[in-house]
């Protein structure tokens, strides 16, 4: 056998029996990495707030034998908002990444092409009109994001869907909902009203019961069958012509990625609001990391759950007893990075 | 003449525009079969039909015999392959890790780097002269180089027909012709080659077979030693010329006489008049 292979990056191969993959280093030990500052923000965080747990007593706690009332804090109290967020901040990572290749453009997250307005439009109808539920408001949500989902899709479908068009469908129609969005909030009740915008800026400290079971099942099946397609997917990035001619499906490849990304946003949006940038963000963070090429779901989706965790920790600590939506504070910190981005780019 | 890849009757067109009519096309086995004609004169969609690329109006696209559209995606891709006209790649990719992209149509949900992958990959590099470039980005090379692997990347597919669609275009002419010798090896490696050449001296000199297109239709198939004529070229490109041999491969060459040369003559006279 002669040498490996020139990658230009560290590779090196698994072959079992019929199984072989490739393996990239760089990305693996970076999705460690990210994986192991997951870990470590949420023991922190569950060891921050009224009653201050120390690391050691949170991990006893979570994995031996603790007291009664650190484990009754830990596991009862926190550990259900710090699961989820790092549940709904990986969903959010990977429909990101998967947006941003199937548009093949770095603005093509879920918020950008305006399935957050849309399950904004679905929740504000519930709360509003129907004075629904917190059940009713979560399938308001869902229903409002896929119907718009569907509707871009639609509107941007010319033999086909191509990236820029649904990008630039989906920009026209988040920013007519958006006022939509205004317009029902000036027209209700100020307590209704309220509760409207603090369900818009996107929260984790109240969510629908089951949510983490549910979620965590949705973004399980999502993984897998986006792993699946993953080949598949990244082949199209190289254009359609390309794409086809190597053998890939791309109007059921594409369809079925947009499906994943949009069941991945629709979850989040249903648990916990419309929460911004991180869908955005993430796949960028982690590939200015990785340097990998392309579409990626694990590092991009720990990276979410890296960011939704560590800013809902800042979210409930900040200005404790008061508790930030976590939504304000990935926009904010979502602002900073477009800044510097933008900053960045004029400067090249 | 065996054709494992013929079209019968192929009628190819956007909406109500019809660009190609009716078409009986056989690429003869083995062949280096070039695509000759004017501009918008059907020979990029021709390709893209014959790819599935476009879903034919009318006709049928067979390949062994057998309709290409009852075939699974993957199949046509390990007997067919494209070098597309455009294709973009992610940034930062490496040479090697773009040509590996081609042995997609070979791997499955389990099998996705086996060693005939690997060696597949290595062929392929060595076979475009990019072996040397495979750790480099994509970005960092030259226009010819990048070409060169993405010719590597449809080689890595391995397949036995492979179809170019003007793979000369962005280059200056010494990779042009690089590029050019480069299919006649592999051509004489066994494959059939199919490509679009803008280039009628370059078509006449590398193509074993040639169709001549216009309109839609093809107006002359056969090699390009029987078939290029100063009357087919006025046919098909409204162009006066003188066709003459190639003095190095001896293949007929066309020669514009260009719209002013009259003229010229005309103010040449002039001049030893006065």
């Amino acid at each position: 056998m002669t040498a490996m292979l020139d990658f230009g990056r560290a590779t090196t191969a698994i072959r079992l029996g019929t199984l072989s993959r490739r393996l990239d280093l760089r990305t693996i030990v970076v999705t460690a990495v990210l994986a192991l500052a997951a870990f470590s923000v949420s023991v922190v965080s569950l060891g921050l707030g009224d009653i201050h747990l120390t690391v050691p007593e949170v991990l006893q706690a979570l994995f031996g034998d603790a007291s009664r009332k650190a484990e009754l804090v830990v596991t009862q109290w926190r550990l259900p908002r710090v699961a989820l967020g790092l549940v709904i901040g990986f969903a959010l990572g990977v429909s990101g990444a998967i947006f941003q290749s199937l548009t093949r453009n770095p603005l093509g997250s879920p918020d950008v092409i305006g399935f957050s307005s849309g399950a904004y439009t679905g929740a504000l109808i519930a709360i509003v009109v129907l004075h629904g539920s917190q059940l009713m408001i979560t399938v308001g949500a869902v229903v409002g994001g896929c119907g718009v989902a569907v509707l871009i899709y639609l509107l941007a479908w010319r033999d086909g869907v191509q990236g820029f068009r649904l990008i630039v469908v989906g920009i026209g129609i988040s920013a007519m909902l958006a006022s939509v969005n205004t317009w029902i909030i000036l027209q209700a009740e100020l307590m209704i009203a309220m509760t409207a915008a603090v369900w818009g800026a996107g929260s984790l400290s109240v969510t629908p019961p089951g949510s983490l079971l549910v979620g965590g099942l949705c973004l399980a099946l999502a993984v897998v069958a986006m792993t699946v397609l993953l080949p598949q997917a990244r082949l199209l990035e190289s254009g359609a012509e390309t794409a086809q001619a190597l053998g890939v499906r791309i109007q059921s490849v594409r369809a079925a990625s947009m499906i994943i990304g949009v069941v991945l946003v629709a979850l989040a949006t249903a648990v916990a609001g419309p929460i911004g940038f991180v869908a955005l963000v993430a796949p960028q963070l982690a590939q200015r990391l990785t340097l990998a090429p392309g579409l990626q779901i694990w590092p991009a989706g720990v990276m979410g759950a890296l960011l939704l965790v560590g800013c809902d920790t800042v979210a409930r600590l900040a200005f404790a007893p008061q508790q930030l939506p976590v939504g304000v504070v990935t926009v904010s910190l979502g602002g900073l990075y477009l800044v510097w981005l933008l900053i960045r780019e004029a400067r090249k | 003449m065996n054709s494992r890849l013929r079209t019968q009757d192929l009628t190819l067109g956007y909406g109500d525009t019809i660009v190609s009519d009716h078409l009986d096309l056989q690429i003869p086995d083995h062949s280096f079969t070039v695509i000759v004609g004017p501009n918008a004169c059907g020979k990029s969609t021709l390709l893209r039909g014959l790819v599935r690329l476009l879903t034919p109006q009318a006709g049928e696209v067979l390949l062994d015999g057998r309709l290409i559209s009852a075939y699974p995606t993957k199949e046509v891709a390990r007997k067919l392959g494209l070098l597309a006209q455009t294709s973009t790649a992610p940034e930062g990719i490496t040479v090697a890790n773009l040509v590996a992209r081609g042995r997609f149509p070979h791997q499955g949900l389990f099998r996705q780097w086996s060693p005939a992958d690997e060696v597949a990959v290595r062929d392929a590099l060595q076979a475009t002269g990019t072996l040397d470039l495979s750790g480099r980005r994509l970005e960092d090379l030259s226009g010819g180089q990048r070409q060169r692997v993405w010719v590597a990347m449809t080689l890595a597919q391995q397949t036995p027909i492979l179809l170019l669609d003007e793979p000369t275009t962005f280059l200056d002419i010494a990779h042009q012709v690089e590029l050019m010798e480069l299919f006649t090896d592999l051509h004489q490696q066994g494959r059939t080659l199919v490509a679009v050449l803008h280039d009628l001296n370059q078509a006449a000199r590398y193509a074993t077979h040639l169709i001549v297109m216009s309109a839609g239709k093809v107006v002359a198939t056969g090699p390009p030693a029987e078939i290029i004529t100063g009357d087919l070229v006025y046919e098909v490109f409204g162009l006066a010329c003188r066709v003459i041999d190639d003095p190095v491969a001896g293949t007929p060459m066309v020669v514009p006489l260009g719209r002013d040369r009259s003229a010229r003559v005309v103010v040449a006279n002039r001049a030893e008049d006065g």
